[in-house]
């Protein structure tokens, strides 16, 4: 058995306890989150290390898509207006998946945040994964928290300034990478990386790096929880997203309290006494530089340090983790009643423990069931659907498409021979990277023949046209009726395009004006 | 002012204004909003310097950095035609056929040609170069002048019926209304409206037919198929000029209107008319 005496007491206070509360307008008070370690701890470098890798690697994957395409996996192609990931290739008119894709985001945050609460500020938020990285360079240098706070509150010395200058290297070295890892997405890779090294990009290159450099130094290694706190709206968006069966961390103060820095003192004196020995070590852990025991606040990002810390301190007292535990209201509350005998009395650790030491029924951490429910059901169902009919939309959509536009001045020519003559623009779009044949024809209309502005060849209800890969071509059309075949002043048409390789067809459904006198 | 009040809830001073028993209490401020501001206060001094910014009596300081928006739009105009030079150099040492044959430069004139068009032909043909009662229609095959890119082109540089320029297409209807009686002109209006079925009256065609024969006949030729070399119309078609029916073809014969237009060489140069002759030859009619 461990004394309980060996615990290492840390001397940290919350920014915001409830006796130091300060308005939000105050000088910043330096947070200098000290290094936890277990489960949660290890699930976040895991996490950080597959963000990370997407961010900075994807733009080096290579996709064979042809000679009449780029080889990039992703790249969003603005010149070429062209958005590539994989297999798929993506048409600025076919930007719905995006906002598909900004639909489902949506939900799937309304889903995470009513299930597992905050998981997205705790986890996978850039400005987390950043902060952490920003923070491993932090106690590689200067060391961890104690060593930290030592060298900020000391005076300037060769020493202070060498760890800090390189730091500070290291910390802009992180920052130009993050900026430079962004400009690969819009262009080849390896091209581009030549050219930025030999000062041979575009200036919009050089800027984008620049303002990213400047946003990630200043907000991952400067500004830190306070742009969690200060400029991040989902703070206050999380409290709508919230309720009662949402996890969040919480400090069960219904095990922990009343709180004792000298247990065993207390006990003697024949007090009661809780789990919370009052170390801080909660506090020491938070990069937000909260104490959890105060309640769920607007601060807590839920990256769940505290508990990774305050089960250490657990384990070393030979008690159940869970002190600081993720939990729901409802849970919370259940076990709150059972603590306080229904809210009759403070907090008694003997309604919580039975002589034996182990837990009074009716207690509990955490229950599962209560993350499945209609609410988050729903939010399953929503996503799935958009998902799915995003999918299917994907896997049935066109690659050989028409527009056509009926001129409108004029809408009809009257010729020598009283025939009446329309102008159509008509758009083919090739829409694969390779070159194919196409064949427009007219449907409907009898009688109609058209004839395309820069083939010469005679009128006639079907043309063969070269396409270009992955390319859009524009064709003027005049199509003629002969004076007889008139009927309405309005008739239709339809144009076809088809590939007679792959049988794709698409048709387009136009309008034929003839003149009043012609009714 | 009063003397400092202390908010008893937070401890902080307050600014010692009160409003209704509201008090603001004195914070400081963030220091990185501070830092901002001061930042935003040099920049707005910097910016002064560098650019154009404090006015004097008749014009404003320059600026170190000599930035003029007017010099922008002027190196923007020069970029543009450095830009189009190498068209603009095709269509100079071209003929408006070859111009018309080569995919990229007639796109381009047809572009120019259009931009040219809308200011300067859109009065008479209409913006849909549709025209109107008395102006010709150019999207259509009927030309008085002949379809092909150089006689419009012709017909562009040199104008119809315009005196000042000597090689303008030049013809002239005399008014019959002096020449033959009026019964005679309302046959032959009979009979050049039969000609496109509209008039199936036979009294009056079969002397009309021969009115026309001693009339008309040396212009617009035996079969009233006009003649482009005189800018006689086809009257066999169905395209009027002035307009279907015996009543207008009367009036065109008794006191005919003559349409003129400029000649427009001198005011756009060679290279618009070219390119406004390979634009109305792409209108559909072009021969």
């Amino acid at each position: 058995m461990l004394d309980k005496t060996r615990i290492e007491r840390l001397e940290a206070e919350a920014l915001n306890s409830a006796k130091t509360r300060q308005p939000l307008y105050a000088p910043r008070k330096k947070v200098f989150p000290k290094r936890a370690s277990g489960s949660f701890r290890r699930f976040k470098w895991l996490v950080m290390a597959i963000t990370l890798g997407i961010y900075y690697l994807t733009p080096w994957l290579r996709w064979d898509r042809g000679q009449f395409a780029p080889n990039q996996a992703v790249l969003l192609d603005l010149a070429n207006r062209r958005f590539y990931f994989f297999l798929i290739e993506i048409w600025p008119q076919e930007f719905y998946y995006v906002a598909g894709l900004l639909v489902m985001a949506g939900i799937g945050l309304f889903l995470i945040t009513s299930t597992v609460g905050r998981a997205w500020c705790g986890y996978t938020c850039p400005q987390t994964v950043w902060v952490d990285l920003f923070l491993v360079v932090e106690r590689a240098i200067e060391g961890d928290r104690n060593a930290r706070m030592k060298l900020d509150f000391g005076p300037w010395t060769t020493r202070k300034l060498v760890l800090r200058v390189s730091k500070h290297a290291f910390w802009l070295v992180i920052a130009v990478a993050t900026g430079g890892a962004w400009i690969f997405y819009f262009a080849d890779a390896p091209t581009l990386l030549r050219e930025v090294v030999t000062g041979t990009a575009a200036p919009v290159a050089y800027v984008t790096i620049s303002v990213l450099t400047a946003t990630t130094y200043t907000f991952g290694g400067l500004m830190r929880e306070q742009v969690c706190t200060y400029m991040c709206p989902w703070p206050r968006i999380q409290a709508a997203m919230l309720d009662e069966n949402s996890l969040t961390v919480t400090y069960n103060d219904w095990r922990g309290e009343p709180r004792s820095r000298h247990a065993k003192k207390v006990q003697a004196a024949g007090q009661p006494v809780g789990d919370c020995v009052d170390c801080i070590a909660c506090v020491a852990v938070c990069p937000m530089g909260i104490d959890i025991r105060d309640g769920q606040q607007l601060e807590c990002i839920t990256c769940a340090l505290c508990i990774d810390a305050c089960d250490g301190v657990m384990d070393k007292l030979g008690r159940e983790r869970g002190l600081i535990s993720y939990a729901t209201l409802s849970d919370y509350n259940t076990n709150m009643a059972v603590a306080t005998a229904g809210g009759t009395r403070p907090i008694h650790p003997t309604l919580v423990r039975t002589a034996g030491g182990t837990f009074s029924d009716g207690l509990a951490h955490f229950r599962i069931r209560k993350m499945f429910r209609l609410r988050t059901l729903i939010y399953v169902g929503a996503w799935s659907a958009v998902g799915l009919a995003l999918l299917y939309s994907l896997l049935t959509r066109d690659r050989l498409e028409i527009n056509v536009l009926h001129d409108r001045n004029p809408q009809f020519v009257t010729l020598s021979d009283g025939s009446i003559r329309n102008g159509y623009t008509v758009k083919l779009l090739n829409m694969i990277p390779e070159p194919r044949t196409i064949v427009v024809s007219l449907q409907g209309l009898e009688g109609a023949e058209m004839s395309i502005i820069g083939i010469d060849l005679p009128a006639g209800r079907s043309f063969t046209i070269p396409a270009e890969p992955d390319r859009l071509k524009i064709l003027k059309v005049f199509v003629r009726l002969p004076a007889d075949k008139v009927k309405d002043q309005v008739q239709t048409l339809k144009f076809r395009v088809e590939d007679k390789g792959t049988f794709e067809s698409n048709e387009y459904k136009a309008g034929f004006n003839t003149p009043e006198a012609h009714r | 002012m009063s003397s400092e009040h202390i908010d008893e809830v937070s401890g902080i001073s307050t600014t010692g204004h009160e409003w209704d028993g509201i008090r603001e209490l004195n914070n400081p401020l963030p220091r990185w909003w501070v830092i901002t501001f001061y930042v935003t206060i040099a920049w707005a001094i910097g910016y002064t310097i560098a650019y154009p910014a404090w006015p004097l009596l008749t014009s404003a300081t320059r600026g170190v950095l000599g930035f003029s928006s007017r010099n922008d739009v002027k190196n923007e105009l020069t970029a543009a035609e450095a830009a189009k030079a190498k068209y603009v150099a095709a269509i100079e040492s071209r003929t408006v056929s070859e111009i018309a044959a080569d995919d990229a430069l007639r796109e381009f004139a047809v572009a120019a040609g259009g931009a040219a068009f809308k200011v300067n032909c859109v009065q008479c043909h209409g913006s849909g170069a549709q025209g109107s009662k008395g102006f010709p229609n150019l999207n259509d095959d009927d030309w008085l002048w002949g379809g092909e890119a150089e006689q419009i082109q012709q017909s562009i540089k040199h104008g119809i019926r315009f005196a000042p320029d000597p090689d303008t297409r030049l013809s002239e209807m005399p008014a019959f209304g002096d020449i033959i009686t009026a019964d005679q002109i309302a046959q032959v209006s009979a009979y050049v409206a039969s000609l496109s079925g509209l008039v199936q009256d036979a009294m009056l065609i079969q002397p009309g037919a021969q009115v026309f024969a001693e009339n008309c006949a040396a212009c617009h030729g035996e079969n009233a198929k006009g003649n482009r070399e005189l800018g006689a119309p086809d009257l066999t078609d169905a395209i009027w000029l002035y307009g279907p029916g015996e009543t207008a073809i009367a009036a065109q014969i008794r006191a005919p209107k003559q349409g003129v237009m400029p000649a427009w060489i001198a005011r756009l140069g060679e290279t618009k008319v070219k390119e406004l002759a390979v634009y109305v030859h792409s209108l559909g009619g072009g021969e």
